[in-house]
């Protein structure tokens, strides 16, 4: 099948999408390159000229910065180990025949259909709320005092959210790939005696391992660049406690109109995603045979 | 007979051309989405019944998003917006780098004199009036009558800081629910620290000395900040350090605080329809400390037009309309007296009908005792109240107000949290060339 | 698995499955709820459910306060036309890839998605002004493109693992009796991986519903979607959970009641290829 031609063919198919992706990713990358190494702050526009690495030592100098970073990190693996662990769990539940099986499944997904900005307020202000909060009337009618959710446990808190909203999409994907394991397979297993929890370990996981690979792939991508939600509940705080990095880029492009700082920041963004794209591939990318 | 019967057929042609062409003149309207200017979208008919060739595009915006969105539009030159809401803050400085244009030339009618003198002189600069006031605001003390008369204390009509401690300690009832004081808590440059910057002017403290050099070291800092979190750790409702004007006046309106000192506005919100403690509110001015200025800051989200907006006759039209004594009349015959935009013309406050309001004098007294141009017990090289407008403020505030913020969660003490801005701002003073 | 259970065994994961599935849900239920009481009563302490005040005002009011249709359209173009477009792009694309594999193909995938790796914020200020210069500020076709692009990688992906497991040797049946490409992949390709693309569409569109950063970013009046709709309701004047919670609910209706329909499509399609 790979005649020569076809293979101009294929290279003619694939450009379209290589290119343009190509310039969307090498355009604005070039231009925060440029930036980076700029003094650009859009209020004070007659104050220009190359800063050398100044914006970076800004963001490493910063108190906050490691902080960011450690924030980050934890609000990626924090989320991934709630939406896989608990993704599995309610795969395996609702993969099980119970009535109304149908009706169930759209309950499950339904917060992957909610915007995050509405997501973020619903728990902010419904459910977390100090004094509204339904949380707080639940602590109240138990007699005990409300939980500072936002105030004391703001990355509990954000990461809480986050995987909500996540987790209908790692359950899907998981419960997309039990339903393709053979029964045969499982009912010879139960016959030989094996253990509900041996099941699990040696023929549901290994059959899932592909699955888990894809949601942890796509989540990252998405989750390193969440700020979204911390910008409408806790704002990055108390103080820095729940700053990340792109919420801490965030705040010099908007608050501080610091163009050059942000940009420098994104290029930081941009080789900390490299190098968890790298331990990533490293760690589960064999299970990707593309 | 055919040739006039052609000559008015084209006369017919070209005058719906004409009006064609009138009628194209489409301004964008960036707008926050306060009551005020909700309100205002829903009298347009009066608007264009007497400007039919003027189709005015609404942007209602959440007051960051669209402090954001306008802020990169007019530093790019973008022209997406032919009229701006902006602050107090942003015109003085938008005005200096030549992004708005002047609005000296307002028709006679207008009666720019009118305006409040403090309100007019933030938007002016050399000389230059660069945004029309839509609505002024200060801040002052609102309080519940009920429980102060339980509580056997009377509020001044001019309090002092140990008037609001006792008054807070009197009314505060975490059993019932009831904390005796709400103050802002939430970071951010217009938010705790737009309370914290006014509130310090009361204590003598300034952001900076004559020479841009920081002041958080300094003792009345140091007096503000352990009054504060004193005053809230003692009598705020838990999780304040979440709190911002929203959360508060959400609160204030459930009955759950004895005080609430913020903006005058909230006084028509606070004895409005959506609060359960309407009638049991009483006002006062905002604290001070006596040392000759008080606690209150001062406000206008005003209307200005872009120097990049390719329609600025049109947009005049429009603020004229919307800014003008006759505007003012149309809300009051829609919607009564008390939901008129305050705080932006004398005539307003010499109104018979207006004096009736209950907040109306409070809130001219408070606006009245504050002064941009001089706002602090020493000298300073800024103007401002509740903010300092340079351009480096918002990220400055941001930071602070974060720190501040921190210190209310009970994460840093006040002393860690000075020493931090302390550090924080003079680097960024520093960078951005203001000290050595 | 349709195996043989105990009747005990059946009730008991009935009850287990739908306790998950409410906790899972009650948000978004809490919050429909909410829009439908009174501002009073949506902060009444303890909070009411029987008790409450019903009401429609909610609605009324935000319907009245805003051009919700046009936004609701809006949301319609910007979302299902940047899917589609990328569909167009992809599917020649993935076809490449999954037919004529060469050596970099991995490589190749991995490098699209991690174009999707710059966090937003960073290009906030290069992007407004490229779009600036091209003036596609507020216009929907400069926030297909930008979805699309967006989204791309994920397109391309998706499609690539479904027409991986079709044979290969339909499609060389197909060539044997004279069909051009365009028409292989069309007439032939297109039918078998239907459900996948239609999946992948679903997916899409979700996605491109919910993008809540570029569509406030590069939009003003004309373009803006349902999120710079919420933008316009999130705390004016006081935290209105009751109206809030209305607007809320309108922003995500529209896309809900899709995902409920199509939850299926969602539920057997959504494999990245991870079913072997």
């Amino acid at each position: 099948m790979s005649t020569h031609s076809s293979r101009l063919a294929a290279r003619i198919m694939v450009a379209p999408s290589v290119v343009l992706l190509f310039i969307w990713m090498a355009v604005p990358l070039a231009m925060t390159l440029y930036y980076s190494f700029r003094l650009y702050r859009l209020l004070s526009p007659d104050r220009t000229g190359w800063v050398g690495f100044n914006n970076y030592l800004w963001f490493f100098n910063s108190p906050e910065f490691w902080l960011a970073l450690w924030n980050t990190l934890a609000l990626v693996g924090g989320v991934l180990v709630v939406t896989v662990v608990l993704g599995i769990l309610i795969a395996l539940l609702i993969d099980q025949p119970v009535k109304g099986q149908g009706l169930l499944r759209i309950l499950v997904i339904a917060p992957f259909f909610v915007m995050p900005p509405v997501a973020a307020s619903i728990w902010e202000n419904l459910f977390m709320h100090p004094q509204n909060g339904l949380f707080a009337a639940l602590a109240r009618g138990f007699g005990a005092q409300p939980i500072l959710f936002l105030e004391n446990h703001p990355m509990l808190s954000v990461i809480g959210i986050v995987s909500w909203e996540w987790l209908p999409f790692a359950t899907l994907i998981l419960l997309t790939s039990l339903q393709s394991l053979s029964s045969e397979q499982l009912e010879a297993a139960e016959m030989d005696g094996a253990s509900a929890f041996n099941r699990l370990r040696h023929i549901i996981l290994p059959h899932m391992t592909r699955a888990i690979t894809v949601v942890i792939l796509i989540q990252t991508i998405f989750l390193l660049g969440i700020f979204g939600e911390i910008f409408t509940t806790t704002q990055g705080g108390p103080g820095s406690a729940s700053t990340t990095l792109p919420y801490m880029i965030f705040k010099q492009a908007i608050a501080a109109k610091d163009i050059g700082r942000a940009a420098a920041g994104g290029i930081i963004a941009v080789i900390l995603a490299n190098i968890v794209a790298y331990f990533l591939m490293r760690g589960i990318g064999r299970h990707l045979d593309a | 007979m055919k040739i006039s019967h052609r000559a008015l057929l084209g006369a017919t042609v070209s005058l719906t051309l004409a009006g064609a062409a009138m009628a194209e003149t489409t301004i964008t309207v960036a707008t926050v989405n306060n009551g005020d200017m909700i309100r205002m979208q829903g009298l347009m008919d009066d608007f264009n019944a007497k400007h039919p060739d003027i189709t005015v595009e609404w942007v209602t915006l959440e007051e960051n998003v669209l402090r954001q969105n306008v802020t990169t539009d007019i530093a790019t030159g973008g022209g997406q917006y032919d009229v701006l809401t902006i602050g107090t803050y942003e015109v003085p400085i938008w005005g200096k780098q030549g992004w708005l244009t002047s609005l000296n030339d307002l028709p006679a009618e207008y009666d720019v004199d009118d305006l409040l003198p403090a309100i007019r002189g933030g938007l002016t600069v050399d000389g230059n009036l660069y945004a029309a006031p839509f609505y002024g605001e200060s801040s002052m003390v609102m309080y519940r009558t009920d429980l102060m008369e339980a509580a056997g204390l009377t509020m001044p009509e001019a309090p002092t800081w140990a008037d609001i401690e006792k008054a807070a300690a009197a009314m505060t009832n975490k059993d019932a629910g009831i904390y005796g004081v709400c103050l802002r808590g939430k970071a951010g440059w217009g938010e705790n620290m737009a309370f914290l910057t006014a509130m310090s002017n009361s204590f003598g403290a300034r952001w900076f000395d004559e020479n841009w050099n920081p002041q958080f070291d300094q003792p009345e800092w140091k007096a503000t900040l352990d009054f504060y979190l004193n005053l809230m750790n003692n009598y705020g409702p838990p999780g304040a350090s979440n709190n911002g004007f929203n959360e508060n006046l959400t609160l204030f309106n459930q009955g759950k605080c004895g005080m609430w000192i913020d903006a005058t506005v909230a006084a028509s919100f606070v004895t409005g329809k959506d609060s359960t403690v309407a009638d049991k509110v009483g006002f006062a001015l905002a604290p001070d400390n006596g040392l000759g200025k008080r606690g209150n800051w001062l406000w206008a989200w005003s209307l200005a037009i872009p120097s990049s907006s390719d329609a600025p006759d049109a947009a005049k039209t429009f603020i004229n309309w919307a800014t003008s004594k006759g505007y003012l009349e149309l809300v009051a015959s829609k919607e009564g007296w008390a939901n008129v935009p305050p705080g932006t013309r004398t005539s307003l406050y010499e109104n018979p009908e207006y004096q009736k309001v209950p907040f109306a004098k409070m809130t001219l007294d408070s606006i009245n005792a504050a002064d941009p141009t001089n706002p602090t017990v020493k000298p300073v090289p800024y103007v401002g109240v509740q903010f300092v407008a340079i351009p480096e403020f918002q990220g400055l505030g941001t930071t602070v107000g974060e720190i501040f913020s921190a210190a209310l969660a009970g994460q840093k003490t006040a002393d860690e949290a000075l020493a931090e801005a302390q550090t924080a701002v003079a680097d960024e003073m520093k960078a951005a060339g203001y000290i050595q | 698995m349709a195996r043989a259970v105990s009747p005990r065994r059946r009730m008991f994961t009935t009850i287990a499955a739908w306790s998950v599935a409410l906790i899972i849900f009650f948000p978004v239920l809490w919050m429909i709820l909410t829009s439908f009481k009174t501002e009073a009563s949506a902060v009444a302490s303890p909070p009411e459910l029987f008790s409450a005040d019903w009401t429609v005002e909610n609605y009324v009011e935000v319907w009245s306060r805003s051009d919700y249709p046009r936004f609701f359209w809006n949301s319609v173009v910007i979302s299902l036309g940047s899917t589609l477009l990328g569909l167009a792009i992809a599917i020649p694309a993935a076809w490449a890839m999954a037919f004529v594999p060469g050596r970099r193909t991995k490589d190749l995938l991995m490098w699209m998605l991690s174009t999707k790796m710059m966090p937003a914020v960073a290009v906030m200020i290069p992007l407004y002004l490229l779009f600036l210069r091209l003036g596609l500020i507020d216009t929907r076709i400069g926030l297909v493109l930008a979805l699309m692009l967006m989204n791309l990688p994920i397109i391309v992906w998706m499609l690539y693992t479904y027409f991986k497991e079709i044979p290969g040797e339909i499609l060389e049946a197909a060539r044997m009796d004279g069909a051009s490409l365009p028409k292989e992949i069309l007439y032939v390709l297109t039918p078998i991986a239907l459900p996948g693309i239609a999946s992948t569409l679903l997916l899409n569109v979700i996605l491109a519903w919910n993008e809540a950063f570029w569509t406030i970013v590069l939009t003003t009046t004309k373009a803006a979607p349902l999120s710079a709709f919420i933008a316009s309701f999130s705390a004016p004047q006081g935290l209105f959970y009751a109206k809030l919670s209305a607007a809320s609910t309108l922003a995500i209706a529209p896309i809900l009641i899709l995902g409920w329909f199509s939850q299926k499509q969602l539920v057997r399609g959504l494999t990245f290829g991870a079913v072997k």
